[in-house]
């Protein structure tokens, strides 16, 4: 029993791979807070795929993934918000057209006789794949996350609690947007090496919507946020480890077992109470 | 808390003010001036330029004709239903924020202005509700918060929108209560409002209908003509109570039906 639970801190890629879902966990645990009060959820979707070309690309020129990340997400950034500008019924339409073009040019780039093996790599990341200089870069910008996030959390919490009325305590609205899409974008490209395209999303919105049940204040609800998705991320590579299922599958599920579970707690709960109160 | 400046020097003055979006103003021809102190009703139909009035005070548009001075800081109070219930925050949180409107953007909070926001809360009633999440006050309770948020910025002039729409009976003669508590310290208030007899108590009334139609005290500026003139033809008079004046007046589409 005790190995079982030793065991995969003994193993140095796992060890990795531990630390790594934890400093993801934490950062998408906090800032999904923002990504959950900011309407950002489907953003953080559409950008998360859109940027798979640019993973693809640099998987086949052999360059860093993390650079390819990041021009792939400054494409997507491009494109998704030209596409919001046409004038549409709504703006999910264009935007989502977007988004699986690009995701389909990444695909069709995959599947290329060229392209290194790995496809399944890049969508559904490979988190037992870093090496520590990966683990590295990924602290850093966590870190450099996370103090961000501190700073400006006063005047995030204003608009996003009154966007009106932000104007008149001296805060630009649209400064502040700007700044929770920068951080949403670091964090893809910290987690999407990690848990890859498809799965990133998972732990930038569940630990937050999770926390969300349960807290009453923002930061009671970040510092749950970032437990749960460190928990959730651990939970899921112990599932890996002793189940031999995929890491970043095990990780996503995790966060979705532990939303499911909270929302039933919670909905049971007050269903409770309200049975108990007393009528009119 | 301190009251603002010399009682002589207006909050706001505004000469031949002309306002808009861009295009044709919204609002033209109002001359007027806010001193500490002053409670100013403003009254006019929906669309009738109130909220133009205010953004141009807050220096959101600027004035297209006429001149238009402000004196300091000024606060907004925002309907209630404009901010989120589901948010966590509790009531100092939101007395807090108004702290940042006196911060560089980098700087949070210190202990003073926590101070002054639980003094502010004090002030308009809710000590004891600080540590209360937000969404679970009532109506009143939270547009109390909101002008509580005003009084942490430290403006001499307060815009209230519509603060009584919403509010039972009880809430809104409390809200009255605070507002000449404020006027009493030498804040200046502005109060978007629909509600006639109530305007009655205040020391000014502005009537605007995308021109100042009157400006001065109830008394003088409140006539049959000027009302009708706000409001387009729409005031009515309830037969139990045809008195001139004083008869009820019924103001669609908003039509709050006070005792």
């Amino acid at each position: 029993m005790i190995d079982a639970i030793l065991d995969p801190w003994r193993d140095p890629v796992t060890l990795r791979a531990i630390v790594e879902v934890s400093l993801i966990g934490v950062a998408g645990g906090v800032l999904g807070c923002w990504i959950v009060f900011y309407g950002l959820a489907y953003g953080a979707e559409s950008l998360s795929h859109g940027l798979f070309p640019g993973l693809v690309l640099a998987a086949l020129l052999g360059l860093p993934l993390l650079l390819g990340a990041a021009a792939g997400l400054l494409v997507a950034a491009l494109a998704v918000a030209l596409a919001a500008r046409v004038p549409v019924l709504d703006r999910d339409t264009p935007v989502a057209i977007v988004v699986t073009s690009l995701f389909g040019l990444g695909v069709l780039l995959a599947l290329s006789a060229k392209t290194p093996p790995g496809l399944q790599g890049l969508l559904f990341g490979d988190v037992l794949g870093l090496t520590d200089a990966d683990v590295l870069i990924a602290a850093v910008l966590v870190v450099a996350l996370l103090a961000a996030l501190a700073v400006l959390h006063p005047r995030l919490l204003a608009v996003a609690f009154d966007r009106e009325s932000a104007r008149n305590l001296g805060i630009a609205p649209f400064a502040a947007d700007a700044a929770v899409l920068v951080a949403l974008a670091v964090a893809l490209l910290v987690a999407v090496q990690g848990l890859g395209n498809l799965l990133v999303v998972a732990l930038l919105v569940g630990p937050a919507a999770t926390a969300r049940l349960l807290a009453r204040r923002m930061a009671a609800m970040m510092v749950l946020g970032a437990a749960i998705g460190m928990a959730g991320g651990i939970a899921g590579l112990y599932a890996s480890y002793h189940l031999d299922t995929a890491a970043g599958a095990s990780i996503a599920a995790a966060m979705v077992l532990a939303y499911a579970g909270v929302a039933a707690a919670t909905t049971l709960r007050s269903d409770g109470l309200a049975r108990r109160a007393p009528l009119g | 808390m301190r009251g603002p400046g010399d009682p002589g020097s207006p909050l706001v003055a505004a000469q031949g003010l002309a306002a808009g979006d861009g295009g044709a103003p919204v609002i033209s021809g109002t001359t007027f001036a806010v001193a500490p102190g002053d409670r100013v009703a403003l009254l006019g139909p929906n669309g009738g330029g109130k909220t133009t009035l205010f953004r141009a005070i807050l220096g959101e548009l600027s004035p297209s004709a006429g001149d238009l001075r402000v004196e300091g800081s000024v606060a907004t109070v925002a309907q209630t239903d404009r901010s989120r219930l589901d948010f966590p925050v509790t009531a100092l949180d939101v007395a807090l924020m108004g702290a940042l409107s006196r911060l560089p953007w980098w700087r949070w909070p210190g202990r003073d202005d926590r101070r002054r926001a639980l003094e502010a809360l004090d002030t308009v009633g809710l000590g004891e509700q600080a540590g209360a999440p937000f969404g679970e006050l009532s109506g009143g309770q939270r547009q109390r918060v909101l002008i509580a948020r005003a009084l942490v910025q430290d403006s001499g002039l307060l815009l209230l929108d519509e603060p009584y729409s919403g509010l039972d009976a009880t809430s809104a003669e409390r809200l009255t209560m605070l507002l000449d508590r404020l006027s009493e310290r030498g804040h200046g208030l502005m109060i978007a409002t629909h509600d006639l007899d109530q305007a009655r108590d205040w020391d000014l009334v502005l009537c605007l209908n995308r021109r100042q139609i009157a400006f001065g005290p109830p008394a003088v500026a409140l006539t049959r003509a000027t009302i009708e003139a706000t409001y387009g033809a729409a005031l009515v008079d309830l037969p139990a109570e045809s008195e001139g004046l004083h008869a009820r007046a019924i103001l669609p589409p908003h039509h709050h039906d006070h005792p």
